[in-house]
């Protein structure tokens, strides 16, 4: 399978009459961006807004960021199984626009949404203050279950990304990147001298809005399998979910899986990548024992040497990481797991609640425990209601003057276990 | 006016004497003593060691309570900026009376203060948290090459610069979990390290794995129809409100309230509508007054105990446990059931 993407840079974003890309503007209609959300009845009002590096905005709460993408040549179209038909993506060509995005802000559980800081040292810890964001924040009609709240959100910023992404459809890219992975067999055949590689996904699936959708399909309800890279390319892998916001992976992250891009980086250098088994992270032990034998099966069957194993979350799933990682040593295949800690706001508490000697080669996103000022902003995109109560907060972190003191874990994509940052952490 | 340098160093190497000297009390001289003047030496005039404090080691660890409060008295007399303490080798007792009296100058006088050990000194375990510690050869015959670092060391905590990583500045790490920027974004790292891993060529963790504590099951309790339980959860359910604002994630407290109180969850790590709609399906207060009620339990404990475990530091919820244990105990509580989300 080989897609090429093809990266239009989009270095400003604006409102105007008429929405299209030139020489670099992303230019938004922002009546017709609330025309298309107000279509879902479970909204009652929506606000747009823009948010562009630098500014001294705050957005909160931050429920997903989705990076408009567009299918021009190939099978499918973006997020296939939920807007696209659930034709096979990930072939042919498809558009970006890189360097924009489209957040979702809502009130949507309170306390598991985040916060995007534009300006500040807040914008050094989440990659989402280097881009040009369009920010819809939904308000809900009364009565409404998180659910559904949660479902229309979801749906809301896949739509606003797809009106966006098709913007670029007579687009030149200024940049075409082209990835290839061929059949297993061809595959195997053309780097023999090269390790085998995989990638093993595992995807936020605790339920009860901790959800993952692939092609659709509720994750929980998966059992391993097989994807090619090129698939979560063109979204096949979207974002449902509602947790801690320093390492819930977002439909973005997703899209930019950065092992995915290192591993293509080597591809034919130092390893022969051929392929990403995706798993799940559910609550009950069955489940985990289920999932576990079998993404260690699939890759003793794909013949791996060696595999890179990332999570989503922290506690819980620290117990499918660390189960994903004995049970694939233990087929004399090679990993390296991608993580984040929590030991505690002074550092000095053990970092996962599971661990095993087959964990030996680990790289992590950060203590997301560690705390942060974060200074007043002119303008707060949303609301700073929850400032007190999301995840990482204490009654008084939102200090009168507007500033938040807490833990990094309330910034959204702070310790990412995709290792989408620069940051790690260290033993004083 | 130079910086002022109290050290601390053992009859042995103050020259009194060895073992059969061990039992000598603490004494206070002018100046340096022993392998002090090579330390001043190395300050070049920007430090002093204006004292040097001598105890035997026997004495330090049979009367550690009383030979710690005479030596912090003898060394705070002196005014330090800064104290060191050894080097104390591979010397057991003198690895742990350097840490003890390095860690009580930092934590009872507030002044820096470094020691100086090898790696298997159990001085280094027990202390390390709580002072610096610069690793040395295993005998005296290290003194040599540790005396520059040593000094350095101390000059850079007197004169209040920060302190760099442990391999930067080459101390015993304390085990702090501290975050910084790379050069490389993680994903590339991890790919690096697979590659390196994968050739057999060395490559670094960036998390070693930590050890858990093995906690032995008690042993059942004889007949539970005369026994009083407790509930503790570390689920979050308090009272409608919050009134004790537990965090929804790396919670600071945990709070004790009445079973017919309990009302809703402050846990940010699920979704709480079910937890709020009853909150008996975190804290099962419900099954248990049946279970008083047909006889099967003897009682329960008119109070629950509650924190949020989402993100919360596992020293944190260590010293929760401790206060929650010694109330129930107090309270005349048998056994407990502990509830987790």
């Amino acid at each position: 399978m080989k897609l090429e993407i093809g990266n239009i840079i989009i270095n400003d974003i604006q409102f105007a009459e008429v929405s299209e890309i030139s020489n670099g503007v992303l230019r938004v209609n922002d009546s017709e961006i609330k025309e298309l959300i107000l279509k879902d009845e479970c909204f009652k009002d929506v606000t747009v807004e823009i948010a562009r590096p630098g500014e001294s905005v705050r957005i909160t709460p931050v429920k997903d960021v989705i990076e408009p993408r567009v299918k021009v040549e190939g099978n499918g179209g973006i997020f296939p199984g939920v807007l696209s038909k659930v034709d096979q993506v990930g072939s042919g060509r498809t558009h970006v626009l890189k360097g924009a995005a489209v957040v979702t802000a809502g009130q949507i559980v309170g306390f598991q949404e985040g916060i995007i800081d534009m300006c500040g040292v807040g914008a050094e810890y989440t990659p989402f203050s280097k881009l040009n964001n369009l920010v819809v924040v939904l308000e809900p009609v009364d009565g409404l279950t998180p659910y559904e709240y949660e479902e229309a959100c979801r749906m809301a910023g896949l739509k606003v990304a797809e009106h966006l992404g098709k913007l670029a459809i007579d687009v030149q890219p200024d940049e075409v990147e082209t990835y290839e992975t061929k059949n297993f067999a061809e595959q195997s055949a053309e780097y023999p001298e090269l390790p085998k590689v995989g990638y093993v996904y595992m995807l936020q699936t605790q339920g009860l809005l901790h959800d993952t959708y692939v092609y659709g399909v509720d994750a929980k309800q998966i059992i391993p399998t097989i994807l090619y890279p090129t698939e979560i390319m063109d979204a096949a892998i979207i974002s449902g979910n509602c947790v801690s916001a320093c390492d819930k992976n977002t439909t973005y992250h997703h899209q930019n899986n950065p092992i995915i891009k290192n591993l293509y980086a080597q591809h034919g250098k130092e390893i022969n990548f051929v392929g990403v088994i995706i798993t799940n992270e559910n609550v009950y032990l069955a489940d985990k024992e289920r999932s576990s034998n079998m993404t260690a099966k699939l890759a003793a069957f794909l013949g791996l040497d060696g595999a890179v194993i990332s999570q989503e979350g922290f506690g819980n799933p620290d117990t499918d990481l660390i189960m994903n990682c004995k049970k694939i040593e233990a087929e004399g295949i090679k990993t390296v797991i991608v993580t984040d800690e929590y030991a505690g706001q002074d550092g000095t508490s053990q970092s996962l609640a599971d661990a095993d000697v087959a964990a030996n080669a680990v790289v992590t996103g950060g203590n997301a425990n560690m705390t942060v000022v974060l200074p007043p902003m002119d303008r707060v995109i949303g609301t700073l209601d929850f400032a007190d109560k999301i995840a990482g907060a204490w009654a008084g972190s939102l200090k009168e003057d507007g500033s938040i003191e807490a833990e990094i874990q309330v910034i959204t994509g702070a310790t990412n276990e995709l290792g989408f940052n620069k940051m790690s952490a260290k033993t004083y | 006016m130079a910086i002022r340098v109290v050290h601390y160093i053992n009859q042995f190497f103050a020259g009194i004497g060895g073992e059969e000297q061990a039992h000598i009390g603490p004494e206070l001289r002018e100046g340096f003593v022993g392998p002090g003047m090579a330390l001043n030496a190395q300050f070049n005039g920007e430090a002093e060691v204006v004292a040097t404090v001598i105890c035997g080691d026997s004495y330090f660890g049979e009367n550690m309570e009383t030979a710690s409060k005479e030596v912090l008295e003898m060394i705070s007399s002196q005014n330090p900026d800064v104290v060191i303490c050894g080097p104390a080798f591979n010397a057991g007792r003198y690895g742990t009376a350097s840490g003890a009296v390095a860690a009580a100058v930092n934590k009872e006088l507030g002044i820096p203060s470094v020691t100086a050990m090898y790696e298997e000194n159990p001085g280094v375990d027990m202390y390390v948290k709580e002072t610096y510690i610069l690793p040395t050869a295993n005998s005296a015959a290290g003194m040599r090459k540790i005396v520059k670092p040593l000094a350095a060391f101390a000059l850079k905590l007197a004169k209040g610069e920060e302190i760099l990583s442990p391999e930067e500045d080459g101390y015993f790490p304390q085990g702090a979990r501290i975050n910084y920027f790379t050069e490389k974004q993680g994903g590339e790292r991890a790919v690096d390290m697979l590659v390196k891993k994968l050739k057999d060529e060395e490559f670094e963790t960036e998390y070693p794995m930590p050890v858990f504590d093995k906690v032995d099951p008690s042993l059942a309790v004889k007949d539970l129809s005369k026994a009083k339980i407790a509930i503790v959860t570390s689920g979050g359910i308090v009272p409608t409100g919050n009134p004790d604002k537990i965090e929804s994630s790396s919670a600071s407290k945990y709070g004790q309230y009445k079973l017919d109180d309990a009302g809703e969850t402050a846990h940010g790590g699920y979704d709480p509508t079910y937890a709020n709609a009853n909150p008996d399906r975190v804290l099962p207060v419900d099954v248990l007054k049946e279970a008083v009620a047909e006889g099967k339990v003897g009682s329960l404990h008119e109070y629950y105990y509650s924190t949020t475990g989402n993100g919360t530091a596992v020293k944190s919820s260590k010293a929760y446990a401790a206060e929650i244990a010694k109330t129930l105990i107090a309270d005349g509580v048998e056994a407990v059931i502990l509830t987790s989300t």
